[in-house]
Formats: C-alpha cells, sequence, structure tokens
C-alpha cells in the first residue's frame, strides 16, 4: 500500500466532508483519521452543531472584531486601511507535555540569546572562538557598533521576544524564526482568547484551559525590572509610530492593559539626556520605554535622519544610563535570518547544552558549496531575504515561476549574504471553519517570551493560519488569519 | 495626561457635539417644512446654512434634498455629520488606551453605522429615522463616557470641548434666529427652541407663552437647562479650575479667568438690558470669548514652549 492510499482511504462524515489528510502533521486526527485525544470533545461537537449555528458563532465573532476596532492597517492600499484580521472559529489545542517542551525550549533559546549579545557587544569571544563567522555578524545590517561596550539594565538585550515554531511531520516542534526586535501579534493571542470565551462559551468550559489574561501585568514587571539603577518608581511609557502603523491597535491595547502612556515621538524631547514627555502640567521624565519602533527610526540623530518617528538625542540618553530601552538597541543582529543557523551552536556555546527545540535546516549562500546546491535546487526550496519579515522578500520554490526563480538566481549571486534557503517543509494543519465546511489549514505558533528577573513565558501563543488551500505563508500582510491557542492543563 | 491626548480627547468631543448639533438642526427644520410655504422655506434653509457657519451653495443645489445631503453626507463640509463623526473617531483613534472599551465600542459603532448609511437610502426611509440614530448614538456615548470613565483630566478636557462647542453653536443659532424671525413668528420660534431641545423644558418655566425676550433669557441664562449657555460656561469654568488645580500648569489661571469673565456676565446679565443694547454684539462677544478660551487652553496646556517648562 503507498502512502497516498493511506490518507485518503478514509471517509470523513460531514462537516468534515473535504478534510483530506496529507503528509503534514495534522493537529486533530492522526494519520489513521481518528480524532486525537485532546481534540476529541472538538470534534464530536463539530459533528453534531449544525452548520448555521456555527456559522452564527462565526459571523458573531467577525462582528466583535470589527466593532471593537480590532484591526491591522494593510500597506499599499489606497482605501486607507483597516482590516480586521480573520479569525477561525475552531481553537487550536495543545497538550501541556507538548507545552513543557516549548516552554523549556524557548527559555533555553532566548537566555543563550541575550548571552550572545552581551557577548558580541562586549568582548566577542564566541567570534574570537571561531564558533560564530565574524564576517556574518559584522556584515549584518542590525549590528550597532553604537552598542559596543554599553552596559545593558541586568544584561538583558531582549525583554520581549515571539519566536515562531512549526510543527513538522513527525509531530515535532521547530523553530522557524526568532523575532526579536518588535515582535507583534500579542494582541491578537489576548483578544482572540475574549471573542473565543465570548462566541464559544460551551466549548470553553469543556476543557481545561490554562489563562493568558496575565499578560499585561507580567509585561509590566519586566519592564519595571529594566528601570535605571536608584529610580524606584519608574516612569515607563510605549512608543508608537503612530496611528498609521499597521500594529497600532496592538499599542494602544498593550499600553491600556499595562495602564501606561502611549506616546509618540512627538510627545518626547530630550534635554540634558533626559527624556521627558510633554503633559498638561509641564515635563515629565520617563525613565522605561518600550518602544515599537525600529533602530532605524528611534533618533534621527543617531540613525536615519529622515526618520520623524522618533526622538533626537535618545541614544545619548540611552548611552548615559538615563532611561532604559525594551528592547534594547542592536538586537536585530541575533535575530538575522543567517545568524540563525549558527543559534544551536551558540546555545551550546553558552550553556553546554543541547538545543531542545531544533532548527530548520538552513542553506548559507555565502557558502560555495551551499550557495551551488542552492542555485540547482531553487524549485524545490524556500528561499528568504534575510532582512525582511512580514512574509515579503520570498521565494517558495514549488509554487514559483520559471521567471522569479531566474530573479532570485540573479540577486543571490549578487548578495549571497542577503539570503538564505530552507527546505519546502510541510508544517502542520489544523482544522479550520471555511464556508461551513471544516477543513484544514497550515499552521504555526508565536508564543511571547518576556524576560526580566526571569523569563516567563504566558501560556499560549498566536496560531496563524494561512487560510488560503494549500499556502504556506501565514502572515496577516499576505491573508493569513489567526486561531484562539489553547495549553491544557495536565 | 500627555497634551497630545487632552487635545484629542477634547476635538473628539467637539466633534461629536457638533455631529449632533447637525443633526437635531437638520430634522427639526425638516420636519418644520412640512408646514410652510416655498419661500418661507428658501428662508428657513437660510438661516439653517448660516447657524451652522456654511456659506450657501449655489443656485440649483439649494433644494431640499441636496441641502440635506451636503449636510449630512459631504465629507469636504466640515459640519456634516459624517465628517464630524470621522474626525471624532480618528482623535479617539489616537488615543484609544484613554478610552474605556466601551466607549470605544460605542463611538466605532456611530461611526460604522454612519458610514454604511447612503444618502438615497436615508432619504427614501425618512431621514428622521437617520438623524434620531446620529442623535441616539451621540447620547448613548456621553452616558457610556459619564458612567466608565474616571471623571478625571481626561474627562474634563471631554466636558470642556462639548460644552465649548455648544456655548459657541448655541450663540450663533441665536444670533442668526433673532436677526430673521419676526416677533409672531410662532413656528420659527417653536422651532429654534426644539433646536436646543429646550422646547418642553422652556413650557415648564413660562408655560406655552412664547416671546422672544423669554425665549433668549431660557436660552442664554437659564442656569439648569444643560443647552443653556450660561448652564455650558459655568462646566467649562468648574472643569478648567479642576484642571488647573490638578495640573498645576504655568499660567494656567489665565484660561480659568478667561471662563471666570464669561460666566460672570451671565451670571449678571439681565435679558432686558441686553435686549435693549444690542443682543448681537452680546452673542458676538461670547463667541469671541469662547474663542480666546479655547486658544488659553491649547497655549497653556497643549502647545506650550518646552523652553519655559523647563526652567520651572
Amino acid at each position: 500500500m503507498d502512502s497516498t492510499e493511506t490518507f485518503t482511504q478514509r471517509a470523513f462524515l460531514p462537516p468534515f466532508a473535504n478534510y483530506q489528510l496529507d503528509i503534514a502533521y495534522d493537529e486533530m486526527f492522526t494519520p489513521e483519521g481518528q480524532p486525537r485525544p485532546n481534540y476529541q470533545y472538538l470534534h464530536q461537537l463539530l459533528l453534531e452543531l449544525p452548520a448555521t449555528e456555527l456559522r452564527q458563532r462565526q459571523h458573531a465573532a467577525d462582528i466583535t472584531f470589527l466593532n471593537q476596532g480590532i484591526t491591522f492597517t494593510v500597506y499599499g492600499g489606497s482605501d486607507g486601511t483597516e482590516r480586521i484580521f480573520p479569525y477561525d472559529l475552531l481553537p487550536r489545542i495543545i497538550t501541556s507535555d507538548e507545552w513543557a517542551t516549548i516552554e523549556k525550549g524557548l527559555t533555553q533559546r532566548i537566555i543563550a540569546l541575550n548571552l550572545f549579545l552581551k557577548d558580541i557587544y562586549h568582548e566577542a569571544h564566541i567570534l574570537n572562538d571561531k564558533i560564530v563567522p565574524k564576517a556574518l555578524v559584522y556584515s549584518c545590517r542590525y549590528f550597532r557598533r553604537e552598542m559596543m561596550g554599553l552596559r545593558v539594565p541586568n544584561d538583558i538585550y531582549v525583554s520581549i521576544a515571539g519566536i515562531d515554531l512549526i510543527r513538522l511531520s513527525d509531530g515535532q516542534f521547530v523553530v522557524l524564526e526568532d523575532n526579536l526586535r518588535v515582535p507583534s501579534g500579542v494582541s491578537y493571542m489576548l483578544a482572540n482568547r475574549q471573542v473565543m470565551k465570548h462566541v464559544f462559551p460551551r466549548l470553553f468550559s469543556r476543557y481545561d484551559i490554562r489563562p493568558i489574561d496575565h499578560y499585561g501585568q507580567a509585561l509590566l514587571a519586566t519592564l519595571r525590572s529594566l528601570a535605571p539603577p536608584n529610580c524606584t518608581d519608574p516612569t515607563i511609557a510605549l512608543l508608537t509610530p503612530g496611528v498609521f502603523n499597521s500594529a497600532y491597535f496592538e499599542h494602544t491595547f498593550l499600553a491600556r492593559q499595562m495602564g501606561i502612556e502611549l506616546v509618540e515621538g512627538r510627545d518626547l524631547l530630550i534635554h540634558n539626556n533626559i527624556v521627558y514627555m510633554r503633559t498638561t502640567g509641564g515635563l515629565k521624565r520617563v525613565d522605561v520605554i518600550y518602544r515599537r519602533i525600529d533602530d532605524d527610526f528611534v533618533d534621527p540623530l543617531a540613525f536615519r535622519p529622515d526618520s520623524t518617528l522618533g526622538v533626537a538625542g535618545l541614544l545619548n540618553a540611552y548611552r548615559c544610563g538615563n532611561v532604559s530601552l525594551a528592547n534594547a538597541i542592536g538586537t536585530g543582529i541575533a535575530d538575522d535570518k543567517a545568524l540563525y543557523a549558527y543559534v544551536p551552536a551558540i546555545i551550546r556555546y553558552y550553556l553546554k547544552e543541547d538545543p531542545i527545540l531544533q532548527n530548520v535546516e538552513t542553506y548559507l549562500l555565502t557558502d560555495k558549496s551551499q550557495r551551488n546546491y542552492v542555485l540547482e535546487h531553487l524549485g524545490e526550496l524556500v528561499v528568504k531575504a534575510v532582512g525582511e519579515s512580514g512574509g515579503y522578500g520570498m521565494l517558495i520554490g514549488p509554487h514559483s515561476t520559471q521567471e522569479q526563480r531566474e530573479q532570485f538566481r540573479k540577486r543571490i549571486l549578487v548578495e549571497p549574504r542577503n539570503y538564505i534557503a530552507q527546505p519546502t517543509l510541510s508544517f502542520s494543519r489544523a482544522p479550520c471553519f471555511l464556508d461551513g465546511q471544516v477543513e484544514p489549514r497550515h499552521v504555526d505558533l508565536r508564543p511571547y517570551i518576556l524576560y526580566g528577573k526571569q523569563v516567563t513565558i504566558v501560556p499560549g501563543g498566536l496560531t496563524r493560519v494561512a487560510l488560503r488551500r494549500g499556502s504556506l505563508v501565514v502572515n496577516s500582510s499576505q491573508g493569513g488569519g489567526s486561531k484562539d491557542t489553547w495549553i491544557l492543563y495536565d | 495626561m500627555l497634551s497630545r491626548v487632552a487635545d484629542s480627547l477634547y476635538w473628539m468631543s467637539r466633534y461629536l457635539e457638533r455631529a449632533e448639533h447637525t443633526a437635531r438642526l437638520l430634522d427639526v427644520n425638516l420636519h418644520q417644512m412640512l408646514d410652510q410655504t416655498p419661500e418661507s422655506a428658501n428662508q428657513r434653509w437660510e438661516r439653517l446654512l448660516a447657524s451652522l457657519r456654511i456659506p450657501s451653495p449655489k443656485e440649483g443645489t439649494n433644494d431640499v434634498y441636496s441641502i440635506t445631503r451636503l449636510l449630512i453626507f459631504d465629507a469636504a463640509n466640515s459640519a456634516s455629520i459624517v465628517a464630524c463623526i470621522l474626525a471624532a473617531r480618528e482623535n479617539a483613534r489616537q488615543v484609544r488606551e484613554q478610552l474605556s472599551s466601551e466607549m470605544w465600542e460605542q463611538l466605532n459603532r456611530l461611526f460604522l453605522q454612519v458610514k454604511r448609511t447612503s444618502m438615497d437610502e436615508s432619504w427614501r426611509r425618512e431621514p428622521h429615522e437617520f438623524f434620531k440614530s446620529v442623535k441616539e448614538g451621540v447620547h448613548l456615548l456621553q452616558g457610556i463616557t459619564d458612567t466608565t470613565m474616571s471623571h478625571d483630566e481626561g474627562w474634563q478636557f471631554i466636558q470642556i470641548g462639548r460644552f465649548l462647542e455648544r456655548a459657541n453653536s448655541t450663540a450663533t443659532l441665536l444670533d442668526n434666529h433673532f436677526n430673521t424671525i419676526g416677533q409672531l413668528d410662532y413656528l420659527s420660534w417653536i422651532g429654534l427652541l426644539k433646536s436646543c431641545t429646550a422646547f418642553e423644558a422652556y413650557c415648564k418655566v413660562y408655560t406655552a407663552d412664547i416671546r422672544p425676550e423669554y425665549v433668549a433669557e431660557f436660552l442664554l441664562l437659564d442656569v439648569t437647562f444643560p443647552h443653556s449657555i450660561h448652564f455650558s460656561v459655568d462646566i467649562m469654568q468648574n472643569e478648567l479650575k479642576a484642571i488647573s488645580r490638578r495640573t498645576n500648569a504655568r499660567d494656567a489661571f489665565r484660561a480659568e479667568r478667561l471662563a471666570g469673565r464669561l460666566q460672570a456676565a451671565l451670571d449678571y446679565g439681565q435679558v432686558d438690558e441686553i435686549m435693549a443694547s444690542n443682543l448681537h454684539l452680546f452673542l458676538e462677544n461670547i463667541r469671541q470669548q469662547c474663542a480666546q478660551i479655547h486658544t488659553a487652553i491649547h497655549e497653556i496646556f497643549i502647545a506650550y514652549p518646552a523652553d519655559s517648562a523647563l526652567d520651572s
């Protein structure tokens, strides 16, 4: 019996009639077509509930998102604009054992990456020991020489991370991408949970789900722990690029959850290397800034001079230790897509441990033999630009045209350091409620990691879904949606 | 509170008050038009446009349908209902974390509802329904604001925006009516009262005896009716006092003093004297003082020079 037969032999009952298993790991069904234990009740419920009722609940959820204005901004559209982030009604359910591994693995990874950042901005032992090539670090456009020799509070550079995981055919979670600069999406994790409780309380109450509502407090505690020395009651502000940023909703949401001021660059000014915000009662000193603006834009005097989003003089105030930034400047070197290939070695180097979560196999195009292999196999691989995010600047080999492959071949030959390649992975699929049917779609998982006095990972994350059939791209800007993500108690 | 935030709350509130005002004026006038001859209808529209400080449109576009569309849907016209609600929401969006979730949700709902409506549809289904939904939407939002938001600085700026806008637009409205309505044109006087939701409240004080000087007295000087100018100025003065105490801003007394001066003029004003000397000048003066208060608030709390703030 060949493998395709195994996957198609079993016919499912409605609303699963269109549900096809393939080589990708299915979150709900075993390869034999049996529901996994954690999905059993949901499966049963879907068989029993009439499709109209599911539709009503989906509709209620969409209306809630729209009325609450839980939206993101689409760049480049002319209609200006705000869209709701498509929400799939069916939760993604993760067992406590699976979560335990993820939690340990992420904790290990974030600690190692912070040690790495401290090292390369100080003595650079790891470069001298030739574990990571010097050229790779110093050629990275996110490496900030302004940070050399600067001590940051508690030696923590990355206080807030969102690390993207995917699940391979064997059920194992692996790291796809580290987001260590200004990761977004956590507000959708929280909003999805609220909406789920609202529209599907019966389903919710049947499971023992670990709560995530304390994320705001945990984030606030993390930011407080970064306060400059001698500052016992820090004034904390969230710095947003403003209302036109795609994640503006999230900025307002987090500021309110934490009860801190949401400021824009124009609300701040710097005098004698001290940061002030402009209030109705005069100027007020700011001690910690959770900045949701990229390094390039935070200070027009230090970085891009044409930026109007940041504050002139912020870097100097930061270097004087009068204000703390989360995340620190220059963390982008650690989530460079080429450096990613070295993270397992980084973990071994600093922690003397084996990585708990594996990497995806990655080809570095600066290496001649790897590059030649990639150029010969462009049709099978995924090529990514190292400095891009949001699903832009990607070639997905099996879905590409000859012309696109030629374009990437040329670009790779011109700037090999700018690209990496990975095998096209068949990452896991989860059931989604689409147009009255339940069908599988590819999903990833982005848990949010906080690192203040200790590492805190709120049990959950954002499950992003590639809603187009067959699509592997989960980014919201590319037709992705999201699901509520449940971590179960033991 | 951040200066930018105070500014946005203030403007959000002004725009909402303006939207409600336009909706109420249109509603009253469309309704009263049913009882009138074409000539008086023309005069009515001109008065309505002048009361909203909108220049009269060109010949041929001054029929009821066109004017109604201008006042509801023309986004380029800053007094139109759609433009006001868009502007209010845009201001709110910039300070969203300062509003309670309930407030934001209601404002967003109002925005989506207004955006969904088309002129032809609202015309077919009687515009009254549309005006009613706008007024109710704004009232609901005000109620939600009062019950879900702390009555601290942000709320105080919201109050000032709302009542400054109200004092100013009521003064404009009175001025245009007292200029153009004949002593015995009861229908128009009732229209004026209804435009301020004041007809029933007026009758409780003066009975249905409609006289211009009573109308002026009620809308200018009554201390208990929420749409009178006196009432609006009292609130402004109170909230300004509270804000200056709370913030200790430099120069805060300047705004307070301006509001106090206006308040005194209304406290001690006599309607017969005002009418005998010059009502138009009196109202013009109120408008100017509102503009001065607005400027003072901006200079003291919002756009003060950073140098002077660092010295203190």
